[in-house]
């Protein structure tokens, strides 16, 4: 793949925690946006964004709809809505319907992601209870993207790496500890 | 590589774009509705969900029939149209309209409301009731426009699955409703009727946001959730339609994760309640008046 200008992240069951871990060990100086889909029960996202700050290095934020993909910045989508990202690399939201249950979904977010960044985007699968993120994944590798998967093994709730897995494969496969480690080495000048 | 072979063969990815493309101008030219101004991320999905549900093995498939089988028009607005909605979707959005906003409509004698973008029509419902409690309704209209016929005549009819019954009665409460939401609706099997009196000071119309003019002179226009759809030039010249609709001082109310950041006229309207995006207009700017 070509140098890496952007990476999306999915997940769902015992996504906040995994969130916590990887965003302590990404890199203050990381130069990319990282736009996160996590599923949540919640009707915003305040919490979790004050949350994950605690944790983060970098500054954590809603993603707001029409608003430019900032390097160095970790976007979350809102609760309600389905998160895209245009060809011109901003945000944009939907309420159109569910898609396998979910509104945000990891596959929309991970689509249209793939398209604006083609083989310069990396995107992550966590662990997650569904198989949201599967056919997302698969379409950032068509682009020639790169695919980053917890190994099921470790995940708290192995549902989504494991079917990540099986529809797309991975370039990397690893435990959560490792990801923020590879990400800084991938992404870091 | 040989210069007279033009450009490389697109991949099959790049001929999807090529064949939406196609397909938006076909619409455009063929039947006057025009999507080439919406955010292209979302469209792109919606287009390619009518193929599947359409089992059009290709784009260029439906763009043959928009061209020539006239019946085919209603199904692609109602699949690229999103009449997703809910009753008293963002509860304390309708609280703060009726904590903040019914007072100063109270003082008129007439009041005009337009609610475009109105989907199955769950929204004028919601306001219609909120109305009756604060006694405002004698003397509302509200207009309810969509460009999605087949929305507005199940907007009209007024019955919704009753599953969903519950979540919008917990809504109707935490927007201050004073009855219980039962009380505006007949329940019957898995169905659920909105009472019909409701519909009274309604009008549903047909109006296209992208290529109709100014619908009516209000004093509150609500568009939750339709501009999201809508690339910036588009969502100015909506908001340019709405500017000039609202009377001095109105009221326009966005979806709550609308933003006006990217929008030329946002200096048109100042903040009410900027976290329910409930916005006024100006004084300068007012149109009819
Ligand atoms: C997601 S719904 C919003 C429903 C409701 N306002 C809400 O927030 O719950 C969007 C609606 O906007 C309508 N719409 C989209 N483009 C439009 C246009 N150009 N003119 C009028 N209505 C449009 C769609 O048909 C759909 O019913």
């Amino acid at each position: 793949m070509a140098s890496p200008q952007a990476i999306v992240i999915g997940c769902s069951a015992g996504g906040l925690t995994a969130l916590e871990l990887l965003f302590a060990g990404l890199d203050a100086a990381l130069p990319l946006p990282v736009a996160v889909c996590c599923h949540t029960g919640a009707s915003t996202v305040d919490l979790m964004c004050e949350l994950l700050a605690h944790h983060a290095t970098l500054p954590v934020e809603e993603a707001r709809e029409r608003s430019p993909l900032r390097g160095g910045v970790i976007y979350i989508a809102p609760s309600g809505y389905h998160l895209l990202v245009e060809n011109n690399r901003r945000f944009s939201l939907s309420v159109d319907g569910r898609v396998s249950f979910a509104r945000p979904s990891i596959d929309v977010l991970f689509d249209s992601a793939a398209e604006a960044y083609r083989d310069t985007l990396i995107g992550v699968v966590l662990t997650g209870a569904n198989s949201d993120g599967a056919a997302g994944l698969a379409r950032i590798r068509e682009y020639g993207g790169m695919a980053v998967v917890q190994d099921p093994d470790d995940a708290e709730v192995p549902t989504m790496p494991a079917a990540a897995i099986a529809r797309a494969g991975a370039d990397h496969c690893l435990p959560l500890a490792d990801i923020a480690p590879l990400l800084n080495r991938l992404c870091l000048p | 590589m040989n210069k007279l072979a033009g450009k490389a063969p697109t991949s099959d990815v790049a001929l999807e774009d090529i064949e939406i493309e196609l397909f938006v101008r076909a619409l455009k030219l063929r039947h006057g509705y025009d999507f080439t101004q919406y955010a292209p991320a979302s469209l792109k999905r919606r287009v390619l969900q009518l193929a599947h549900a359409q089992q059009a093995d290709t784009v260029s498939a439906l763009t043959t029939r928009v061209l020539h089988d006239a019946e085919f028009l209603p199904v692609v607005l109602e699949g690229l149209s999103v009449p997703v909605s809910e009753m008293f979707r963002d509860p304390d959005v309708f609280r703060a309209l009726r904590e903040q906003v019914f007072p100063v409509l109270a003082s008129y004698p007439q009041i005009n409301i337009w609610q475009a973008g109105c989907a199955h029509g769950q929204e004028v419902y919601s306001l219609a009731i909120l109305l009756e409690e604060a006694g405002l309704y004698e003397r509302t209209q509200i207009y309810a426009t969509d460009f999605n016929e087949a929305a507005l005549r199940h907007a009209q009819e007024g019955i919704y699955p009753a599953r969903e019954a519950q979540l919008w009665s917990r809504n109707y409460l935490a927007a201050g409703g004073s009855h219980t939401l039962a009380d505006y609706y007949s329940a019957r099997y898995e169905l659920i009727k909105l009472d019909q009196r409701l519909r009274r000071n309604v009008t549903f119309a047909n109006h296209n946001l992208v290529t109709d003019e100014v619908f009516c002179e209000a004093h509150l226009v609500l568009c939750r959730n339709v501009l999201i759809y809508f690339s910036d030039p588009l969502q100015d010249r909506t908001l340019a339609l709405f500017r000039d609709s609202l009377v001095r001082g109105g009221f326009l109310c966005l979806g709550t994760r609308e933003s006006l950041d990217f929008a030329a006229s946002a200096g048109d309207f100042m903040p009410v309640d900027a976290a329910r995006r409930i916005y006024r207009l100006g004084p300068r700017s007012a149109g009819m008046d």
